[in-house]
């Protein structure tokens, strides 16, 4: 997998661009874990990248990396031509105005004490944007769009709404400080599968009506390619391979993103149910394996695999994968 | 082997459960009448306050007192709604078990693996500590946790997610119970594991000839992994199939919608997904007529008045409770009308 | 009202225990409940008493009202409603006054706990490292000395004053009140939303302040209206060894007046008058701060 792969990387209007992410964290005395390994990648203005991985892969700390929330330990975060990790502590709070985000416990992101409008008022009480009237309106205005009533918000507190509620709520309040990318940590995976469609129908309004561009991280794969434009796949703090949804789905060239593919139970009682060739249990990402990490696992692994960490390689329309062995004849999904 | 049997193993006739609260008597459960046979599966679907928890934990008679219950639930012929834990107790562990969504918090974390697994063996069927042990090992080979031995001696924060879930099969299979609830075994766990645990599940119930009730809201895990459905809403069984003939045939609007809303891999990206509008209904107070009427978008009139029942369609297998269901024409009407708007019928502002 | 169900999967909490809780617990604890508002209004008759004692229709705590032909102590009767004492006092009157002081220990201690306990526990909570480490290590230190000891270091070498004994009992009050202050402040930093004011630009004093404050306050509460109550048994155990405030009557001194083993089987009204106000004034402190606790714990997990 690709440790050092920036094959991928493309010209062109890019709201964010990451070079070689790494986040560590310690876990004892002497003992860090890398949560990221050194990833790479771009996302171009008005796009929603998808990232997509298993528990212990890396993707919800590359999205608070993004915020800055730890500091991730090295790399390089352009956002907007701004490098995130060279500004001062003053400047990196002013550019958190541009780059907001989205949690995955719709109820817990709200402050339970305050009535829900307050908690969207509160940024622009912060940034002290505008006049009392002005940012009256401009919440209301967007607790509208969202589908909250202002006049129940004002005085409902977040335990009188519901999931799907309070997650409109909370992108209410991403949405008031006019950022420019908004970063989605699972979202919807705390909600029940019809709300889910609601929210999800909801970010791709709001992503048109304001402009937006999107980072989409979660672990369910058919959510990722509906709401994505480009996917990218993670595992234990690597990217293994990075696609158009489309691309990803109807030829993925990574041994991981097949298997993954063929896990997902489809509704349909016709389709094929049977285990993908997936061995064994994910590792612990504090000792991970040598060479790609995913040859313990991975039917089609040989000695190289365990020698030297694949590069990330284009397999042609803008389609990238960090593979010795990539399935060259893909499954095509039925 | 879904006949093996005359009786079947499990058959519940008009089963309600209420609660007692301050707001009034809340109908968690709200008539349920199905049955299961030796060797069969039964994916039971809702989403949040359908009931179908609820539904599982009454059949088990796992509930708090303050709970009341009527109807009947036979297991292998004889009632068991109704008889005191002391009686249930005999039952649970032995004849049924169940296997919970959160393996971190079924576990004992005080406990090693071993004596967990050992427990029930040596409560219900008596058996010798080296017996006990001998057996606990080779539960643990069945559901595929390698060194099965050293494992004994663990305790539940050592292992990762997906094998606490199997030691939790394990410790729910040692009496080699019949009937086995699997309540939402999956949620916690990643894709891939999902799979693996589902197709344990799967391979354990055909060499047991057990019974497995699947409680989830994953339609796609059910799909796969179930011999029939029981569609659940607002405590009421809204549609009952086999499997194949309910993907194929899906009579009820809700269940219809459900499909919908979910995004699958074969649609491509930013296809618009169907939503259902609104919030399940208050068990304490439900709606006049069909449960779901509030919030249907191909309810007609009647529906909000009257409550349908649960009837045949074309295939007697095939049990629906729907005045206007997939089909008639007054849902073929609004349904060309939605469709023709794109798909938008979450007008946001109606949303309660 | 929220209703009983909401539409969040079980990745929260299990829908059993959302469907039974909301149904159960939560209805049943939205109000704060008969008893609460019967302590509450105990505690403010007796803090009313306290308060305006030199003003309301009291006697002089400290004048002899001796009786011509009999000797005090004299039992309750209709000019003397709870007895006097062996010098004629009046009990009535100096369980108000006394109150004045025990209660003023009793606000102090809590005062003190809630302003250094809360402000510490707080920092430690929210920062940790080495605010933590500090804060933690003072905390075990005022754990772990012996109170009594504390208080009679302090007597001996300062006066035995109001304000003296008010200090020792309110120094003793900060470790408990603040490690719960820190330990809710470290629950509530983790939850989403003060990481979401962070991502919206907060600084960390605004966080404290409009995040953590509003949600810690009241677990400390409830256990401050508790920490009251030790308070102000606490001084009656030092009074009975003669350790508290040196003017004026006490609870604590006016219990010990008649705390002696012939004066409690010939004159128990002495003692046990008192003692009965102390004791339904801490029950009320304690039942209060607890059903305070469940009814805030309550509209948390109605969610």
């Amino acid at each position: 997998m690709a440790g050092t792969g920036k094959a991928h990387l493309r010209d062109g209007d890019k709201v964010l661009s990451i070079e070689d992410l790494v986040v560590e964290f310690k876990v004892s005395r002497n003992k860090t874990v890398k949560a990221v390994s050194g990833i790479s990648f771009d996302v171009l203005r008005g796009e929603t990248l998808g990232i997509v991985g298993e528990s212990g892969c890396g993707k919800s700390t590359t999205g608070r990396a993004i915020m800055q929330i730890p500091p991730p330990t090295s790399g390089s975060i352009v956002f907007e031509g701004n490098e995130l990790t060279e500004l001062s502590h003053t400047k990196v709070r002013e550019a958190r105005t541009q780059v907001q985000m989205i949690f995955q416990d719709p109820v817990s992101s709200l402050n339970p004490r305050r009535s829900v409008r307050d908690s969207v008022l509160e940024p622009l009480e912060i940034w002290s944007r505008g006049t009392k009237e002005e940012r009256s309106r401009l919440v209301d205005e967007i607790l509208e769009s969202v589908g909250i009533d202002p006049d129940r918000a004002a005085e409902s507190k977040p335990h009188q709404f519901s999931g799907g509620q309070c997650q409109r709520i909370s992108v209410a309040r991403a949405l008031v400080l006019d950022p420019t990318l908004i970063i989605c940590d699972e979202p919807v995976s705390a909600l029940d599968v019809s709300v889910q469609a609601q929210v999800l129908n909801l970010l791709e309004d709001l992503k048109k009506k304001f402009g937006l561009t999107l980072v989409f991280i979660a672990h369910d794969l058919a959510v990722v390619k509906n709401i994505s434009d480009r996917v990218a796949v993670m595992y234990l703090g690597k990217l293994c391979e990075i696609a158009s949804s489309d691309d990803l789905y109807a030829r993925p060239a990574h041994p991981y993103t097949n298997v993954l593919l063929d896990s997902i139970p489809e509704p349909d009682p016709e389709a094929d149910h049977s285990v993908g060739k997936i061995i064994g249990e994910p590792p612990s990402p504090v000792a991970p394996p040598s060479g790609c990490r995913f040859h313990p696992r991975c039917a089609y692994a040989t000695d190289i695999c365990s020698q030297e960490e694949p590069q990330l390689r284009s397999m042609g329309d803008d389609h990238f994968v960090a593979c010795h062995h990539p399935v060259e004849t893909p499954v095509a999904l039925s | 082997m879904s006949n093996t049997a005359e009786t079947p193993l499990l058959e519940l006739d008009g089963l309600r459960t209420h609660f007692r609260t301050e707001r009034g008597l809340v109908r968690a459960v709200d008539g349920v009448t199905l049955s299961l046979r030796r060797g069969e599966s039964l994916g039971v679907v809702g989403e949040s306050g359908s009931g179908k928890t609820v539904l599982s934990r009454s059949i088990m008679g796992l509930l708090p007192s303050s709970s009341v219950n009527h109807g009947s639930v036979r297991f292998a012929g004889r009632e068991i709604l109704g008889l005191s834990a002391k009686q249930m107790r005999h039952l649970w562990g032995a004849e049924m078990s169940m296997v919970f969504q959160n393996p971190l918090n079924s576990l004992n974390p005080l406990m090693k693996i071993g004596k967990q697994i050992t427990e029930p063996l040596r409560l219900h069927l008596a058996m010798s500590k080296a017996n006990a042990n001998e057996t606990a090992v080779q539960l643990l080979r069945d559901v595929r946790i390698p060194e099965a031995e050293q494992r004994l001696n663990q305790y539940p924060h050592e292992l990762s997610g997906g094998m606490r879930q199997r030691v939790m099969i394990a410790i729910a299979l040692a009496c080699g119970p019949t009937l086995l609830f699997a309540d939402e075994p999956t949620t916690a766990l990643d894709v891939t594991v999902q799979a693996q645990i589902l197709d344990l599940i799967g391979e354990q119930r055909r060499e047991r000839n057990m019974s497995v009730i699947l409680v989830t809201h994953d339609l796609g895990v059910v799909a796969g992994h179930t011999d029939q459905i029981a569609v659940m809403y607002g405590g009421k069984l809204v549609e009952y199939a086999p499997t194949k003939t309910l993907f194929a045939n899906m009579m009820m609007p809700y269940t219809k919608s459900l499909m919908r809303s979910i995004p699958k891999l074969v649609d491509p990206s930013h296809s618009r997904l169907a939503t259902i509008p609104g919030r399940p209904p208050d068990l304490v107070n439900p709606p006049p007529g069909c449960n779901f009427a509030p919030r249907c978008l191909y309810a007609q009139p009647r529906c909000h008045v009257e409550e349908p029942p649960l009837v045949q369609a074309d295939d007697p297998s095939h049990k629906y409770a729907c005045w206007y269901p997939v089909g008639t024409p007054e849902f073929e009407k609004r349904d060309a009308e939605l469709q023709a708007t794109g798909y938008k019928p979450d007008d946001v502002m109606a949303v309660s | 009202m929220s209703t009983a169900t909401d539409d969040t999967v079980n990745t929260i909490g299990t829908d059993d225990e959302t469907i039974q809780a909301n149904a159960e617990g939560a209805a049943a604890k939205r109000t704060l409940g008969v008893g609460f508002w019967i302590a509450a209004v105990w505690i403010g008759i007796v803090f009313f008493a306290a308060a305006f004692a030199p003003w309301l229709p009291f006697k002089d705590p400290d004048a002899n009202y001796i009786q011509p032909g009999e000797r005090p102590p004299y039992p309750p009767s209709m000019s003397h409603p709870f007895g006097t004492d062996q010098d004629a006092r009046d009990i009535l009157a100096r369980t108000a006054f006394g109150g004045r002081v025990s209660l003023t220990v009793g606000l102090v201690a809590i005062a003190m706990g809630m302003f250094f306990g809360g402000l510490m526990g707080i920092l430690a909570g929210y920062f940790r490292g080495w605010w933590d480490r500090i804060f933690s290590f003072i905390f075990i230190i005022l754990l772990s000395f012996p109170s009594l000891v504390l208080a009679i270091l302090i007597t001996s070498l300062l006066e035995r004053s109001l304000r003296t004994i008010s200090l020792t009992l309110g120094i003793l009050t900060i470790a408990p009140v603040g490690r719960v202050a820190r330990a809710t402040t470290i629950s509530f930093t983790e939850r989403e939303f003060v990481l979401a004011a962070r991502t919206l630009g907060a600084k960390n004093g605004r966080i404290i302040i409009r995040e953590l404050l509003p949600n810690v306050v009241i677990p400390m509460s409830a256990l401050a209206l508790l920490g009251m109550g030790v308070a102000v048994v606490a001084e009656a155990g030092l009074a009975f060894l003669g350790l508290s405030v040196e003017k004026g009557p006490t609870w604590g001194k006016v219990i010990l007046t008649g705390a002696g083993s012939r004066d409690l089987q010939k004159y128990p009204w002495i003692a046990l008058i008192p003692i009965i106000v102390l004791f339904f004034t801490v029950l009320a402190l304690n039942f209060a701060g607890d059903r305070i606790r469940s009814y805030f714990d309550a509209k948390e997990t109605a969610l």
